[in-house]
């Protein structure tokens, strides 16, 4: 079936190549060099990492942005914040999506393309005004605290907007679609007639779940772990909006890094460490989802 | 199923429907609200839909989004596309690791990690050629374009690689030249995956935030970078209005949209070139 590369091939091939290369693989060449780089006072405030200004070249290299981010109790805690928060935030899709989308799965072929459409839709509307949103539903003044006073469950509204529970009550909202979509494409693809198999054995139904649900649904589920985990541990918009000074995490302080003190290098050594605390889970996954696509085929 | 898994899937099926309709309802309806305060009894009116027609700062952002939307997602159409048929047809090439992994780098990497990366590129190649010069409209362009990229190619490359292989190597074999394979196969075949990917990009360009506010400068500021920072004070009905205008115009595309391509499946079926894929089962 392989035949030669075409001219149409080739480029087809060269323009993606050579516009990620130039504009994604160079910036995170620019973040690697940029951490190791010390501040100025002046326009980049960066001090070159080469310079030739008395006839050779003088290389000016430093650790500084890496000991600062070391040293300070400030940025540990908010990888810890951004970490924690992330898996929290797994979880909390794990629990709500699980059940959601093989719900979605196990509902009649008709039916199936409607509630598909209807996961997806909100993830089309804009993120910032769903987030907004939760901002008004759950102010103190907000539906949820008048609709719990009016049951007489609360005497006084709950403080939840600007509160560490407002950020994951977000931040499980808008992830979820990110997780439902590999779920159900899983689920959905799951063979009844296992099922029903597992049934004529004699295995109850909590059985079967345990014993051919799950384990057939495992590479949805950690894919969807895998795609709400790795952007929601860098979050900033939700834990700016909806949280408060105790919810500062990866973004947070990378933001105030670069906008507020202008540490070009250090927002540039919290950017590098984060990605690599990323790849590894990222790179886990390719592993692994390689080796069981491997197994099938 | 028993009755009572049908009773499960019901409950589990509005709930969490429920969940995620109930901020854009509560948008939609706080937007018709009158300039009654927080307190007060929210009559029916269009008072914020006439503040936000007089609000020329939002209006200007509004435009400038749209532009940008305008220009980045082609961009991200072409450069996505290339790559969805690529990657789905050609087994082997040099660079296809390389080119999976860049494509797979803006889905997972947090949006503060890209934009501040997208910046500190621009900065390093203005430092040492003088290009570009300063933040604008050019850098919002590229990074969204590259942004917008990774999905075109992977809405793309899931179309094109439910496709049938045989029908291009046929055109191949009656001699069919590899552009013309490409313009007249396999380009209308993977159409509504094009056009999904392209809208789901111009999304993605009008609603990001987080990677505009690093590139766009002062004097460029976007819709939601205006709404960013109007919401970072507190909650102010005319976002409302912004957001009920935004999510039916959205709402509204992206039905068509998915109509129009559920049609055209049917009829393409139904006309027995046995093209569209049978598996969605419509």
């Amino acid at each position: 079936m392989r035949r030669r590369l075409s001219l149409v091939d080739r480029l087809t091939i060269a323009l993606p190549l050579g516009w990620l290369g130039l504009f994604l693989a160079l910036p995170l060449v620019a973040v690697v060099a940029l951490s190791f780089q010390g501040i100025a006072d002046s326009i980049p405030p960066i001090r070159p990492l080469i310079d030739s200004l008395h006839g050779h070249l003088a290389v000016h290299a430093t650790t500084r942005a890496f000991r600062i981010i070391g040293s300070d109790a400030l940025y540990t805690r908010a990888f810890a914040n951004g970490l924690l928060n992330a898996a929290m935030t797994t979880l909390g899709c794990m629990l709500v999506g699980f059940p959601l989308s093989y719900a979605m799965a196990r509902a009649p072929a008709s039916r199936r393309s409607l509630y598909l459409f209807l996961a997806i839709l909100p993830f089309w509307t804009s993120f910032l005004l769903r987030t907004y949103a939760w901002m008004g539903l759950v102010r103190d003044s907000g539906p949820l605290n008048s609709l719990l006073m009016g049951l007489g469950i609360l005497d006084a509204p709950l403080p939840i907007l600007y509160s560490p529970a407002a950020v994951l009550l977000v931040m499980v909202y808008s992830y979820l679609p990110f997780f439902v979509l590999p779920m159900y494409a899983v689920l959905e693809k799951l063979p009844q007639d296992l099922l029903a198999a597992a049934a004529d054995l004699g295995a109850r139904p909590l059985h079967a779940f345990r014993t051919v649900t799950l384990p057939l649904a495992l590479p949805g589920l950690v894919s969807g772990a895998v795609l709400v985990f790795v952007p929601a541990v860098g979050e900033y918009v939700i834990p700016e909006l909806v949280g408060n000074n105790d919810t500062l995490m990866i973004g947070g302080i990378l933001w105030e890094e670069f906008f507020q003190n202008r540490d070009w290098p250090v927002a540039a050594a919290i950017a590098l460490v984060t990605f690599l605390i990323l790849m590894l889970p990222a790179a886990a996954l390719r592993r692994w989802s390689g080796a069981s696509g491997a197994g099938r085929a | 199923m028993s009755v009572r898994g049908h009773r499960w899937r019901g409950v589990v099926l509005a709930l969490g429907f429920a969940f995620l309709y109930t901020p854009i309802a509560w948008i939609v309806l706080f937007s018709f609200g009158g300039d009654a305060g927080e307190s007060g009894h929210p009559g029916l009116s269009l008072h914020w839909y006439r503040a936000l027609l007089e609000n020329e700062d939002l209006k200007d952002a509004a435009r400038r989004s749209l532009l940008l939307a305008l220009l980045s997602s082609p961009l991200a159409t072409v450069i996505g596309a290339s790559a969805g048929i690529a990657l789905a047809r050609l087994e082997r090439f040099p660079g296809r690791s390389a080119l999976i992994a860049l494509l797979a780098i803006p889905i997972f990497a947090p949006e503060v990690l890209l934009g501040f990366a997208f910046l500190m590129l621009f900065a390093t190649l203005e430092a040492l050629t003088g290009w570009p010069q300063g933040k604008g409209l050019l850098t919002l362009v590229i990074a969204h374009a590259t942004l917008g990229a990774s999905i075109v190619a992977s809405v793309v490359y899931a179309r094109v690689a439910d496709l049938d292989r045989s029908l291009e190597a046929a055109a191949r074999d009656l001699g069919a030249r590899p552009l013309r394979v490409l313009a007249t196969v396999t380009l209308p075949l993977a159409a509504p995956g094009i056009l999904s990917g392209w809208l789901l990009a111009l999304t993605l360009s009008f609603d990001d935030v987080v990677t505009s506010s690093f590139l766009a400068g002062p004097e460029n500021t976007t819709l939601p970078m205006a709404v960013f920072s109007s919401v970072r004070v507190g909650l102010n009905p005319e976002i409302n209005a912004i957001g009920t205008l935004m999510v039916s115009t959205i709402a509204l595309v992206v039905g068509i949209t998915f109509a129009a391509l559920r049609f055209g499946a049917r009829s393409r079926s139904g006309a027995g070139a046995g093209a569209a894929p049978a598996r969605r089962g419509s």
